[in-house]
């Protein structure tokens, strides 16, 4: 679609590793698509699952940060003097130590910044990291360290910064390269044509990913050995960032990342503090542990940009789109990313005459990063809503326009064909479900309390593919070992590759241990990211498993005296199919007992040439509001989503709601707010910074899965999940809240204060 | 600190952030007196460098340790006592992560300092296990499949087997009330109230 690589990845997409025998798609399953409990649930509830935070070793050392105060700043002098002499504390690392002068890579491994930078690009950059003998000495220490700064004007706003006497963030100016267009047809022709037209600006705010596990490694050396434990979304990216940081070889660093607790897009890259962590590791010879206060998470570990959006689209009277104009401004924070949101309008729907244009700005701000969804939720606030008020204009129902201009290709580089695309029946199935037609019919209500119906849709414009190995190892005793290098970041990633392990061989799913996330032990999968584990990792486990049967049915053709095309494989017994007196436990396989195991090693097959692939979405709400308070109560959500093939019902009704749920941050409760004064970000910690809780959410919640493989794509016939599940969802409620009372609400958040000044203003009018 | 009818404390067992401020000061001379040798003065302030002896009573063992007044009890859950169930998500009582049960309520460990916790039963998620068996609470939280990453997930139990003990049939809207403390970013709040029916059901049913 677009040219730049995943931003999964750093640098260039791996190419598949080897080339194995591909089974064909399942026809029937017996344990794929049902709803089976975590196989690490157990690990979980009990507090067994040791996660990175949780990482206590002998003689280990806790480290601490000293960070930059100010927006924008010059550090003149440090003086650690007093802290080096206080109890217990072992390294004090700054910029002059050694190993610790070093550049720090951005996305892509573009050059943005030093280890310790003495020019503080924003709030909470590095200057100091300390390590103790314990985390409350650690923090002494820090405390004990006089920094002389020279304060800069600073920019905290998109617009400001591109004025040309703004100060500057970076050399060069506050632009991020020049704006990112794309274009096709003629959009004046297109508006010519068009009988309608819309037109209108959004807003959304910085969103922080806030995982409720902060961000920390712990790193301890044996020799020239490094080990970190992180808690990352892909143990290989930090393996590849410890490794050039500390100029070592790939195979002696050693990321360990089991368990984790979340990550949406936050925990992709290696962190500074993992670098600090194995600097003083090594400078103390002891094992260091860094894990950063929520306040330092919710400043430097990334964030979802606040977007500017202006949408104009024009459609004949018969619901045709016949141009969609679309520009949006947004800050990546002091360091390069990108802030674009113009994906989702570019390709969701068919239209001949489309123009968008993403301009990213530097500001003096936390860097963002990937997070769940990229761009897209701020998208689809701007288009969904605008796509609402079309409707409206034409006076036809909003699922209807949609289907009307659903996608029949990618509508870039002269057109490429689709492998799959259920939006279609996510609309149709998911009204049905819902209720909408009626529920569209049916009064808002005459009193303070009134109610409306919302839709929104989506696609994701990414899909995964290679590279992915897996290998999998059956005992004699029919037990199994799958070794794969995902990480399982919640998603149950441990549970469906157990699941199709079972599908495939017949053995229980209890029977089946994994390893995973491991750089020395595991094999190599990219991060986990872009909603891609499943239709990436899942072909490579299944063909693993298939590698393995194989072997069973040519053992057990010699045992039993057969062809092999006369055999099949079922509950761990090889049976023949013309004569069923020939039949064989796999348990019983003497050449099996003789070798002690099989192994079956399992690629992931390159995704089919010229053809592109999506996953897509809508989602259905219906809210309250009460307009004495400005208060949304939402009533009930539905995700009609097109993953292609459901692995595991269960763990897909999660990731539906979760989805949701993040929707309901973005377009309710969630705004970073920078002070106007200072640069500072005032309500850095979760009490200020309102996530959604439990009585926020929707009150009742219905997942309908199109589950329709799309065996074209891959042979699991899986599609991506996690992140369109919050694509449509702030525009769906925007959208439901304007059926409500008639205000459309174009900047997020919708929370009482703004709904209340909206009321009033519209009182006013009448 | 054990007193009935304490005005600070909510109905689901909850302490109000107003009451906890208040409670700290109380609890502090409660626990100092608690540490202090037969005929000995009970001192007023405590230099934070000075350790106190405490013996702390979590999951029905005695714990006996020395502690800096300022140590929290989470803090000495995790990094004194290596249990480390209960997760620290925020260390500054917004998102319950660390929430445990002091006897029998459900109270975020990162706002309890551990002198404060002497006297008490204090109960972790590894509490709730009878040898390696999953507690009530804790098998609905698998089988509703009620978390995701699963790092708020001690959290919520203690917080949801915590509510149950106070009502065994709670609706709808008192488990929303009851859990709205924990916060889950993954979004498995759906499932959580499903686990929380289903442990309420299955409790009553002696399970």
């Amino acid at each position: 679609m677009d040219k730049d690589s995943p931003y999964w990845i750093d640098g260039s997409v791996p190419e598949t590793p080897g080339t194995g025998e591909y089974p064909d798609p399942w026809k029937k399953t017996e344990i794929v698509g049902t709803r089976v409990p975590k196989v690490d649930g157990y690990e979980r509830v009990s507090g067994a699952a040791v996660y990175p935070h949780d990482v206590s070793l002998p003689e280990m050392l806790h480290g601490a940060i000293l960070r930059c105060p100010h927006a924008h700043a010059n550090v003149l002098k440090i003086d650690t003097s007093k802290a080096e002499k206080m109890p217990g504390v072992l390294a004090v690392l700054t910029g002059d130590s050694p190993g610790a002068d070093m550049p720090w890579y951005s996305r892509g491994g573009q050059f943005s910044g030093r280890l310790f930078d003495t020019h503080c690009r924003h709030e909470g950059e590095e200057v100091v990291a300390v390590a103790a003998e314990t985390p409350l000495q650690a923090v002494d220490a820090i405390r004990a360290i006089a920094v002389e700064y020279e304060i800069l004007p600073f920019v905290i706003d998109d617009e400001a910064a591109l004025d040309p006497s703004a100060p500057a963030v970076q050399e060069g100016g506050n632009m991020v390269g020049e704006p990112q267009v794309r274009e096709r047809g003629d959009l004046a022709a297109g508006f010519a044509e068009a009988d309608v037209v819309v037109e209108r600006t959004y807003s959304t705010k910085c969103e922080i990913h806030a995982p409720m596990e902060p961000h920390g490694s712990v790193a301890k050396w044996d020799g020239n050995r490094l080990t970190i434990w992180d808690t990352t979304q892909g143990v290989y990216s930090v393996q590849q960032g410890m490794a050039r940081a500390m100029e070592l070889p790939l195979a002696n660093v050693r990321v360990i990342g089991h368990y984790m607790g979340g990550g949406f897009g936050a925990k992709l890259e290696v962190g500074k503090y993992t670098v600090y962590a194995a600097l003083m590791a090594k400078a103390t010879g002891r094992p260091v542990k860094i894990f950063l206060p929520r306040e330092d998470c919710m400043l430097v570990t990334g964030n979802r940009p606040g977007n500017k959006m202006t949408v104009k689209i024009g459609a004949k009277n018969d619901g045709t789109l016949t141009a969609i104009d679309y520009k949006s401004l947004g800050s990546n924070g002091a360091y390069t990313y990108n802030a674009g949101t113009g994906t989702l309008a570019a390709y969701l729907y068919t239209c001949p005459n489309v123009r968008t244009e993403d301009t990213t700005v530097y500001t003096n701000a936390g860097k963002a990063r990937p997070m769940r969804a990229p761009g897209f939720p701020q998208g689809a606030w701007a288009l969904e809503q605008a796509m609402d008020e079309l409707a409206q204009k034409l006076n036809v129902d909003p699922v209807e326009l949609r289907l009307q201009n659903i996608l029949e290709e990618l509508q870039a580089g002269g057109g490429r064909p689709l492998t799959s695309n259920q939006l279609s029946e996510c609309l149709k199935k998911g009204a049905a479900e819902f209720g909408w037609t009626t529920a569209r019919r049916k009064s808002q209500g005459d009193g303070h309390l009134r109610r409306g119906v919302g839709v929104a849709a989506c696609f994701w414009g990414y899909a995964g593919g290679p590279p992915s190995t897996v290998v999998v190892k059956l005992f004699s005793d029919g037990s199994v070992n799958l070794n794969m290098g995902a990480s399982d970041i919640g998603t149950g990633t441990k549970t469906w590759a157990a699941m199709i392990v079972a599908e495939e061989l017949g053995v229980a799913v209890d029977q089946i241990q994994i390893e995973h996330a491991d750089t020395a032990t595991t094999q190599y999968a990219t991060s986990s990211g872009g909603s891609k584990t499943v239709p990436s990792d899942s072909p490579a486990v299944r063909a693993a498993a298939y590698a393995v049967k194989v072997q069973l049915m040519r053992m057990a053709a010699e045992q039993l005296e057969v062809d092999v095309s006369d055999l099949e494989l079922r509950d761990l017994t090889v049976s023949s199919r013309s004569d069923t007196e020939k039949t064989v436990e796999v348990t019983a396989l003497e050449k099996l007992g003789r070798q002690g195991l099989v192994i079956g090693t399992g690629y992931r097959d390159p995704n089919p040439e010229d053809k592109v692939t999506f996953p897509f979405g809508a989602q259905f709400c219906e809210v309250q509001v009460n307009t004495r308070t400005g208060e949304v109560q939402l009533l009930q959500f539905l995700g009609a989503h097109d993953s292609g093939r459901v692995l595991n019902r269960l763990t897909y009704d999660n990731q539906v709601f979760g989805g949701i749920a993040m929707g309901v941050g973005l377009a309710m409760t969630e705004e970073r707010v920078l002070d106007r004064q200072t640069g500072k970000m005032a309500n850095a910690n979760l009490h200020d910074y309102k996530i959604p809780t439990m009585k926020d959410v929707a009150i009742e919640h219905t997942c309908v899965p199109i589950d329709i493989p799309d065996n074209e794509f891959n042979t699991t016939g899986t599609k991506g999940l996690g992140e369109p599940a919050t694509i449509p969802t702030a525009a769906a409620i925007a959208n439901a809240v304007h059926d409500a009372i008639g205000i459309r609400v174009t900047d997020s958040p919708i929370n009482p204060i703004q709904l209340v000044r909206l009321l009033a203003e519209q009182r006013k009018e009448a | 600190m054990s007193k009935k009818n304490d005005p600070t404390k909510r109905p689901n067992g909850g302490v109000t952030r107003r009451g906890f401020l208040g409670s700290v000061g109380a609890g502090a001379v409660v626990a100092a007196t608690g540490v202090a040798r037969p005929g000995e003065a009970v001192p007023e302030i405590t230099s934070p460098e000075e350790m106190v002896q405490v013996a702390l009573m979590i999951n029905g063992r005695i714990h006996r340790l020395l502690v800096e007044p300022r140590w929290t009890l989470l803090f000495v859950l995790r990094e004194r006592l290596a249990i480390t169930g209960t997760k620290a998500g925020c260390e500054r009582g917004e998102c319950g992560s660390c929430t445990v049960l002091v006897n029998g309520q459900p109270r975020y460990a990162c706002m309890s300092l551990a002198v404060e916790a002497v006297g008490t039963e204090i109960t972790t998620v590894e509490g709730l296990l009878d040898g390696e068996e999953l507690g009530t609470v804790q098998k609905a939280f698998v089988e509703e499949d009620a978390f995701q990453c699963g790092y708020c997930t001690p959290g919520q139990i203690m917080a949801a087997e915590g509510l149950l003990r106070i009502n065994p049939s709670p609706s709808f809207d008192e488990i929303r009330c009851g859990m709205s403390g924990n916060l889950c970013r993954c979004g498995a709040y759906p499932h959580i109230v499903n686990a929380v029916t289903t442990a309420a059901e299955n409790k009553k049913g002696g399970q």
